[in-house]
Order: structure tokens, then C-alpha cells, then sequence
């Protein structure tokens, strides 16, 4: 399990290197998205009004203080569940060219094609470890539709975010397929003993 | 009468403001012992890195006075009230509410709140019939203890119920609360606290479930009967390998809670109810005079 750090947007080259249990840190800037934003983008048929190319998008809904029109400062800014946002996943990356998605407790199996074929990724944050995510956030830079609040589609830079696991991978490996299946195994015995 | 009355509802506002708060950045010693023991005992590369990112994080709230946890919550209280508490409960509610609304206006903390068909914003973590508030009455006493237990959304909605029948026994509520545990796999921000709710009836089975999960870690069911099932249950889910935050590991749960109630000679009701590793509580207990005393271990 390797260790790799990355600055966003990238490549499909650089998110081809990346292997499900490797350890990533990323800089640069990512995009805040949550299930409003993605219901309004694909539901609705309205256009995003950044561009997501490349982009690393985190599952998110900030705790936010306003300072002014469009200004915001960050208060707690953490990470929400993924798996309630997976069929969104193919038409990100097919129609918009994002390269990685962050959240937490994983994607489900229907993501692992899309993600291989389209060369895209799954970072596994850790979930509820908001103190520590504020601090490498350095600054709000952008927030569109904030009548969404807080569910807006927010552009964030950041320093040293992580650690972040390669839980899918463009390779057609999930981790969190894995943990399931070993899981389903165990039960087997468990059912044995009860 | 009318003057004691007002005081007390306000003592209650601000005790409700101050304790919403206080557990969404000082989580309690026990769950802090509990997260500390796990990252002793986990084993996986990926579990470490998700335990000692977790001990980084509370640190981290600690010092800078931030949230454990960005997910303010749905406002959840339990509320014993003595027989002679000289405060009816319906102005408790009241005062509940909008010590609620002051916490999340004052802070300023996220409001979570929506109607839940339009998913408009209803206010600051407040609506028709939020917050939520689970009531206990107690006889011969004037006191009123509060605990509030913001409750995240990504574990409340791996909350599961199942009416197994007395044909499945024991061994259904074990198996039912194991298929809940793996399916809910890294959802819930596991390693966490899994509330089970056994008898009654399908409502009164979730409530206990909830009930489960307020109880600090360490704590047994009063039924020794209901106590060893607690220990069977942490043994067997914790060898699920399911893991920190999903990803695979020796620790997928910190505890195991039972409240139970006798139930119909038909029913076998079981439900579930988990509560993620951030596991925030704080309580308040509140004299008949109004003198507070607020108590992060209750």
C-alpha cells in the first residue's frame, strides 16, 4: 500500500496510479457537492456553473459563518455519507470529467465500472473527523447556488487534506467490496455458533 | 407560583442551549477510553490510520473549541422529570426548543431541520415536532435530569426493525442484529455504539433502541439475562471484520446496549439503532430551585 500526494485537478494519468488501500493527501482545490447540489445538476437539468474537470469532489454540507455576498468563513466543515449520492457517479465523470470522489462509509458495488472505465477513484475519509478537516481547508474561495444552503456547490483550497484511502480505484478494486464479501464468510460461522 | 415557573423554564433554555453545544465539541470520558482501547486492539493498516486520525481530532476540537463532528445532528433529549419538579412538562418542551434554536442562532451552528416533503429549512434545527424528546417520570423526587444527544444522520439511517416471531427466539434478535451491523458496513462511521431494542412493540421496540444508545459505555442492562446477551452480541459483531469507518479491521463496534420490555406472548420485536463513533451526550440535572449542574458523564 503506497502513499501518494496529489495536487487537484488532475489527470487521468495520476488517478491511474492510484491502487484500493493506498494512502492519499491531497493540496489544491477541491469542490463541495451534496445530494441537493446533485439532485439540481442531473435531476433539474441545470448546469454547474464551475468547472468540475478533473476535479476532486467532496461530500459535504459546511457549518459556515457569512461575512458578505458570496464570502463565507469556514466554522466546521466535515464529511457526509456517500452512498446516497452513487448514481451520480457514471454522469460525472462521463458528462463532466471529475476525476475523484471523497466521502465516507464507501460507495456501492455500482460504482466500481464506471469508476474503472471512466478512470476515476473513491477516497474513504474518516468519517466525523470535522475538527481536523477544517484545519486543512485554508480558505472558502467560492460558493455558488447558496440558496441551496448549505447544500451549495462550494470551491474550497486546501493543504495537506487527509489521510484520505484509495477505496475504489480505477482498476475495478473496492475495498469496501471486499470487506463485504470477507464479512458475508464470517457470517457464515457466526449463523454456526448462534 | 407564576414567577418560580418563569425562572425555571428560562434556567431550563439556557441549561439546553449550553448543553446542545457543549456535546457537539467535548464528547465524553468513556467514549474517549473506549476509542483509545480500540486503537490499542485494531490491527489493520487502515483501521490505525482511522483510529489515530479519530484521537487526532478530538485533540484537534479540544483545542480549538470546534465541533467533533460537522453533522450538528437532529436535537434528540431525554428528560426525567420528577413527580414534584415544579415545572409542568410542556413548558420543559418549550424551553427545550428554543434553548435549541438560541444554540444554533448564537453559535452559529448548521441547521439540519427541513419538512420532510418539500425539504425546505423549517429553522434552526427546530420544526414542527423537532426537537425530539424521550420523557421518563419519576415518583418522590423534584428533580429534572436532561441529556441531549445531537444525533447524526448517517447513523440514524442505519436503523433497522424487524418483528421476528418467538419461533426465531434468541437466536433470530442475534442474527437480525448481525445482518443489520454488516449491511450498514462503513455508513455509520463504525467503530460506534449499536442500541438494540427487544419487546414491546414495533414503535416502543425503537424507542428502547434509542434509549440504548444515550447510555454511557460501560454500562449494563440491570437484567443479567439481557446484560450477557450485550457481551455475546459486542463479541460476535466485533468479528464481523467490517472495521473502523468500513474499511476493514478487528474493531467494528465500541459497545453493545440493550433496552428491553416484556412484550405480547406473538410478538418478538428487535430494532436497531446505531450511533456513530462520535457518540456526543451532555446532561444537565436541574433542581427544584433551579441550580444546575452540568455533567459531561451521565
Amino acid at each position: 500500500m503506497a502513499a501518494h500526494r496529489l495536487t487537484f485537478p488532475v489527470d487521468e494519468a495520476a488517478i491511474r496510479t492510484l491502487r484500493a488501500g493506498d494512502e492519499v493527501t491531497v493540496d489544491g482545490h477541491i469542490i463541495g457537492i451534496r445530494d441537493r447540489t446533485q439532485i439540481r445538476i442531473f435531476d433539474q437539468g441545470i448546469e454547474p456553473p464551475m468547472d468540475l474537470r478533473g476535479a476532486l469532489l467532496l461530500h459535504t454540507a459546511p457549518n459556515v459563518r457569512k461575512l458578505g455576498p458570496g464570502r463565507y468563513e469556514k466554522l466546521c466543515i466535515g464529511t457526509t455519507t456517500s452512498a446516497r449520492m452513487v448514481r451520480f457517479t457514471e454522469p460525472l465523470g462521463a458528462q463532466y470529467g471529475v476525476r475523484a470522489i471523497c466521502g465516507k462509509g464507501g460507495l456501492p458495488d455500482e460504482a466500481i465500472e464506471p469508476m474503472q472505465r471512466l478512470g476515476m477513484v473513491y477516497f474513504a475519509i474518516v468519517g466525523g473527523a470535522a475538527a481536523l478537516e477544517t484545519t486543512q481547508i485554508e480558505e472558502i474561495e467560492e460558493v455558488a447556488w447558496e440558496e441551496l444552503m448549505p447544500e451549495c456547490l462550494w470551491r474550497f483550497r486546501v493543504k495537506d487534506f487527509g489521510p484520505l484511502t484509495v477505496g475504489i480505484d480505477a482498476h475495478g478494486n473496492s475495498l469496501f467490496h471486499d470487506v463485504q464479501e470477507e464479512a458475508k464468510r464470517r457470517l457464515e460461522d457466526l449463523y454456526a455458533r448462534l | 407560583m407564576t414567577t418560580v415557573e418563569t425562572d425555571l423554564q428560562g434556567v431550563v433554555e439556557d441549561a439546553a442551549a449550553h448543553l446542545y453545544v457543549w456535546a457537539l465539541k467535548d464528547i465524553p470520558q468513556d467514549l474517549r477510553d473506549a476509542l483509545a482501547a480500540a486503537r490499542l486492539r485494531e490491527t489493520s493498516v487502515t483501521g490505525i490510520r482511522v483510529l489515530e486520525t479519530i484521537h487526532r481530532n478530538v485533540n484537534i476540537a479540544d483545542r480549538d473549541g470546534n465541533l467533533v463532528c460537522q453533522d450538528t445532528g437532529i436535537a434528540v433529549y431525554t428528560c426525567r422529570v420528577g413527580e414534584h419538579f415544579p415545572l409542568h412538562p410542556t413548558r420543559i418542551y418549550a424551553a427545550l426548543k428554543t434553548g435549541t434554536e438560541r444554540a444554533t442562532l448564537e453559535h452559529p451552528l448548521r441547521s439540519n431541520a427541513v419538512h420532510t416533503i418539500t425539504r425546505e429549512n423549517t429553522g434552526p434545527n427546530t420544526g414542527y415536532r423537532l426537537p425530539i424528546v424521550h420523557w421518563e417520570f419519576v415518583p418522590d423526587w423534584d428533580g429534572l435530569d436532561v441529556k441531549c444527544v445531537p444525533k447524526g444522520s448517517g447513523s440514524e439511517n442505519m436503523s433497522f426493525l424487524k418483528m421476528c416471531v418467538p419461533a426465531d427466539g434468541v437466536k433470530g434478535i442475534k442474527r437480525f442484529v448481525l445482518d443489520s451491523i454488516v449491511g450498514a458496513g462503513g455508513k455509520p462511521c463504525p467503530p460506534g455504539i449499536v442500541g438494540v431494542g427487544i419487546g414491546g412493540s414495533a414503535d416502543y421496540a425503537m424507542y428502547l433502541a434509542k434509549e440504548a444508545i444515550t447510555r454511557p459505555i460501560g454500562t449494563r442492562n440491570a437484567d443479567p439475562i439481557v446484560a450477557q446477551l450485550e457481551d455475546e452480541l459486542l463479541e460476535l459483531l466485533n468479528q464481523t471484520g467490517i472495521g473502523p469507518m468500513g474499511l476493514g479491521g478487528d474493531v467494528t463496534v465500541l459497545q453493545c446496549h440493550i433496552e428491553h420490555a416484556d412484550t405480547h406472548m406473538t410478538l418478538n420485536p428487535v430494532a436497531v439503532n446505531y450511533q456513530c463513533w462520535a457518540a456526543r451526550r451532555a446532561s444537565a440535572h436541574v433542581s427544584a430551585g433551579g441550580d444546575v449542574d452540568f455533567d459531561r458523564e451521565a
